[in-house]
Parts: C-alpha cells; structure tokens; sequence
C-alpha cells in the first residue's frame, strides 16, 4: 500500500469520530490562509482591544504642536502626525472604532437578519412576500448611498452611523437566511418534529437554524469586511465617525492633504483597514470551503 | 419575445415609485429647517409664513411627494436650501462625468474580471489559480480611497505622468475608472471562476475535447459562451456598487460629477441636493438591472427559447 493511500485512509478514519463542528473545524484548519487570517485578526482585536487598560485617552487627542510631522523613533514607533500626536496611540484606538463598529452592525445585522430571514423563510406566502418585496425595494439603493441619506435624517454621530448601516446590512441577511430554511422547512425531521407538536419557536431555534446557518456565516463573515471598509470610507468622506474621534478612514481622511510630504502618515492607516479586511475575508473564504468542501475540489 | 419585454419593463414603474416614496419619506423626516436657513434666525412670524407657503411646506406629505414627482419628471428637482441654486442645473453639468466614469469603470471590471476568471478556472488549483484569486481579493480588501491616495501619490505627484484631478479629457479618467474597478474586480473573477468551473466538467465540453477540438477552441468557443451567463447577471449586482464606489473615487479625484455633489449636500444635509441625484440614480440601477435580465434572455438560448413558446 502507497503511503499517499495510508495517509488518506488515515484521515478517513480520524474524520469518522467527529462531531460535524469538529470535522468543519479540520477542514478549516488545513487552509493556510484562514488560519493565518483568523490568528491575526485575534491579535489585532486584542491588541487594540486591551490598548485602553496601558494608554491612556489624552494621549490619542492631545495636539503637541512641537512634535509635529516626527518619524517613527523609539519614543513614537509610528511617528507623530501634523498636530504631533502618537500615530501608535490614535492607530489603537482607532481599531476600537473601526473593528468595533464593524462587529457591532454585523452583530445587530444579523439578529433583525435571522428574524426576518426566518419569519419569512419558514412562514412563506404572504408574510414572505410582504417582507422580500420591501426588501427587495430597500436593496434597490445602493447601500453606501441609503447608509447615507439615513445618516443626513438621524443626524451625524456614531450612533446614528451604526443605526444607518444595521438598516441597510440585514435586508441582505435576510434574504440568504430565507433562502437556507427554505430549502430546510419540508426536510422530514422537520415535519416530525412539528407532528411531535414542537411549538414553532422551538422548531425553528432548535431544529432548523443549526443547520441551515453555514451560508448566513459565511455572509456575515463576508459583511464584517465590507463594513469595515464602508465606515472607513465614509469616515474619509467626512460623513462617518468624526474627527477627533480615532477610526482609520478618519484618520487617513485628516492626513489626507499631507500624504504627499509624509507618506508614512497615510500608509499605516491605509494598510491597517487593507490587511484587516483582507485577513477577514480569508476566513470567511476558509469558513465558506470548510462547509462545502465540493468547493474546493 | 416583444411582450416579455414590455413586462419586465413595465415592472419598474411599480417598484420605483415605492421606491421614490421610500426615500421621499425618509428624507422629509431629516431634523433640518429650509425655512430658518434661507431666512437667518431672527425672522419674523410673517416671514417664515410666507416663506413656508412659498416652498410648499405648508401642504401634507403626499401632495409634496406627488408635486415633487411631476417635477422631477419635467427635470426640475427643486431648488438647494443652501445656495438657492436650481438642483437640475448643477446636476445636469455633473451626470456626464459621472455616466463616462461608470461606462469606463464597467467595461474594465468585466474585461478584467472575465481574463482573470477564465485564467483562473483554466488553471485551477495551479500556482497562477492561487495567484489569482490572491490578487482579486487583494483588491477588495483594499479600501478605494486609500488605493486612490497611493496612486496619486505615484502617478500625479512622483511621476506627474497623469493629472490629478479634474475631468477635462480622458487622461483624468484613467486613474478613477482603474480605482473604481480593482474593488469591482474581485467579484467578477469569482463568478466567472465558478461558472466556468461548472461548465468545463460538463459532458459536452468532453465530447469537444474528443472531437479532437484545440484547447482554445473548446474553451473560447464552448466554454465560454455559457461560463459567461452568471458572470453577465453578476453585472447587474455589480451596478449599485460601482455607483456606489463613484461616490468616494469622485471625491478622491475631484471628478465633477454626482457622486461628488451628493457628498457635499450630505455634508450640509441640503435635503433637495441630496433628493435628487438619488432618485435619478435608484432608476438608474433599475433600468440597468431589466436590461441585464433582458440581455441574458436574449444570450441564452433556453431562455430564449421558452420565452418564444
């Protein structure tokens, strides 16, 4: 026997005692990227996360004008920007906001998301139609633009910002959601479970939702990236979290007319929103192709 | 054939005015006051009666809506609260640069998306695969404002080979259009990954490949004619972001279009400036997005074909 076909059989028979969260979580592991991408996005999550217990917020908006326009050095690893503050400080802070946000609005996405997926999903006739075709219509706008105008209605602040981007997240959730217990409502252990007289809560929670939420992952995964990206730009834009508030596209945003002499002041921003989304989106690539490993082959 | 298409397009009229509606009423909700801001605050009650009567204030929310409409179908989107200015005369200077920027951006997203995705699907799971689909998500994990700045920064300023800013000619549109399409590019290569993908472990292209067809035959001319249809229908998801996308590259670039002229009133919640370019723009991606279901019906020939009957 070739030793290519012990390895095989090997992994067949280690892969027969798993749970199916263990044998999705082995898939997930032999993708490089993902693994590198979630490792990395758990020490950037910590790091800034924890940032507030050793810095302390002075320091991130504090303007010490002598300082301005210093090089990273051993007293500012990141350099200072034009107002001299600590690039590092504000950088830290700055991913409290931006992966925060992100993962607040993807949070609250993906509750309304769920509920209304699977009100419509399960329920079909009517109430689904109702709720798709305003779904359908509210998708109709480009989400960068709806997220904007809400933003003019509540008004500007970070609060309203979250507000306008659950609003315009979960429509799309919500379809993918509908369409996985679609496809899962007439399974026949569905049928028994409501012959058995489960009340549809339990049905739904217990029976249909684990089963049918590997798509509604993968979305969401997908959708964190995008709303980091879309914060981040309209925190350039002027429309976003506003200065001197430290998110990422703010900052890049505030160094925006200084680039040109001071490159590094724009880069380091710039490259911490790209290798977070990037890191994101491979683990939502990873997660994707664990589920479906048809996928891949 | 004629009376699917009448359906599909007599289907917008209904969509767009809920969606009109929609935006309408949310809009009319902004907290902002155009009476005390053209008149200053120390107006009189007399004043900001007649002022009130005279920008139709003082009439319930759908006799507004409907006003509002009948305008905006004659091409008059009221006047900005800010500057006075008719909203339709900044807008009709502004759509073009827009129009061309999306027009450029489009054809380069589905040149480039479809080449890689083909490369991609005809390579799978060799280095320049990985390569490839590296690359494409490269490109949507990096925000357009940022790959934006660094491009200026390399081909306006270090360079100076294109202009920075501006809409004169066709060399300002080249770094908006290359900007606008990397983030675009990604989805793109996908679709056209999988569905070529899909298509070349199909019977037919085995039965080609025994025929004794070349490799380039069997891939541009059997392969491909079907791969594409996913990747075509991928266009019309792909309208919404790339209007969007126009918002933030216009602002980077100072291309004078709407994207641009949305931002500012959104910045000054000027609600008619902000009114206008969205409602134009949601028939915009609805009109595009009938033409894409016509399209495919007229590409595919099962569609075609059960459509006739």
């Amino acid at each position: 026997m070739s030793k290519k076909k012990v390895k095989e059989m090997e992994e067949m028979a280690a892969q027969a005692n798993m749970s199916q969260m263990g044998l999705i979580w082995h898939r997930f592991k032999k993708n490089k990227l993902a693994v590198i991408g979630l490792i990395a996005l758990c020490v950037l999550i910590l790091v800034c996360f924890t940032s507030p217990i050793y810095l302390n917020y002075e320091k991130v908006i504090t303007q010490d004008l002598l300082n301005a326009y210093k090089s990273p050095s051993r007293d500012h690893i990141l350099g200072t920007d034009m107002y001299g503050r600590d690039l590092l400080a504000r950088m830290l802070y700055g991913g409290i906001y931006s992966l925060g946000s992100g993962l607040i609005v993807v949070a609250a996405a993906l509750v309304l998301g769920v509920l209304f997926g699977s009100i419509a999903g399960y329920f079909g006739g009517k109430i689904d139609t109702i709720i798709m075709r305003f779904i359908d219509i509210f998708m109709a706008i480009p989400a960068l633009l709806m997220t904007m105008t809400l933003v003019v209605v509540f008004g500007q602040s970070i609060y309203s910002l979250w507000l306008a981007m659950i609003i315009t997240q979960f429509p799309g959730l919500a379809r993918v959601v509908r369409a996985s217990i679609m496809t899962i409502r007439d399974s026949e252990y569905v049928d028994a479970a409501r012959i058995y007289g489960a009340p549809v809560g339990k049905i739904l929670i217990k029976h249909i939702l684990p089963n049918g939420i590997g798509p509604v992952v993968v979305s969401a995964t997908m959708m964190l990236g995008s709303v980091i990206l879309t914060i981040a730009g309209l925190g350039f834009l002027g429309i976003g979290i506003a200065s001197p508030t430290p998110e990422w596209g703010t900052i890049l945003s505030e160094v925006k007319d200084y680039i040109r002499y001071y490159p590094y002041l724009g880069i380091i921003p710039g490259v911490a929103i790209g290798i977070s989304v990037l890191c994101i989106n491979f683990v939502g690539d990873g997660i994707r192709d664990a589920l479906d490993p048809r996928t891949k082959k | 054939m004629g009376k699917y298409i009448l359906k599909r397009a007599l289907y917008i009229i209904p969509t767009y005015i809920v969606l009109t509606i929609l935006v309408y009423v949310i809009l009319s909700f902004s907290p902002g006051d155009p009476v005390l801001a053209s008149l200053g605050a120390n107006a009189t009650q007399e004043q900001i009666a007649q002022k009130t009567a005279e920008l139709g204030l003082d009439k319930p929310l759908p006799v507004r809506y409907l006003s509002y409409m009948s305008g905006f179908l004659q091409g008059d989107m009221g006047k900005s609260w800010i500057s006075g200015n008719r909203i339709s005369v900044e807008f009709s200077a502004r759509i073009g640069n827009t129009l061309l920027l999306l027009l450029y951006s489009l054809i380069l997203t589905i040149v480039l998306g479809t080449f890689m995705g083909v490369i991609a699907a005809v390579k799978q799971n060799s280095i320049t695969d990985n390569v490839t689909m590296v690359i494409a998500m490269l490109m949507l994990s990096i925000p357009a404002f940022f790959l934006g700045l660094i491009m200026q920064l390399i081909f306006c300023m270090r360079l100076k080979m294109l202009p920075v800013t501006g809409a004169e000619s066709f060399r300002h549109f080249i770094l908006p259009s290359i900007v606008l399409a990397a983030s675009r590019v990604a989805g793109q290569v996908r679709m056209t990954r999988s569905s070529m993908l899909d298509v070349i472990g199909q019977d037919y292209i085995r039965t080609a490949r025994a025929k004794g067809a070349s490799e380039v035959r069997v891939i541009c001319y059997h392969a491909l004619r079907n791969g594409l249809l996913p990747a075509i229908t991928n266009i019309g998801n792909n309208i919404g972001g790339i209007v969007s996308g126009a918002v933030t590259v216009e602002t980077i670039f100072a291309v004078p279009g709407i994207g641009s002229m949305l931002v500012n009133a959104v910045r000054t919640a000027d609600i008619p400036g902000v009114m206008g370019p969205l409602i134009f723009i949601a028939l915009l991606v609805c009109v595009v997005n009938v033409l894409i279901d016509l399209l495919y019906a007229f590409i595919d020939p099962r569609v075609r074909k059960q459509l006739s009957k």
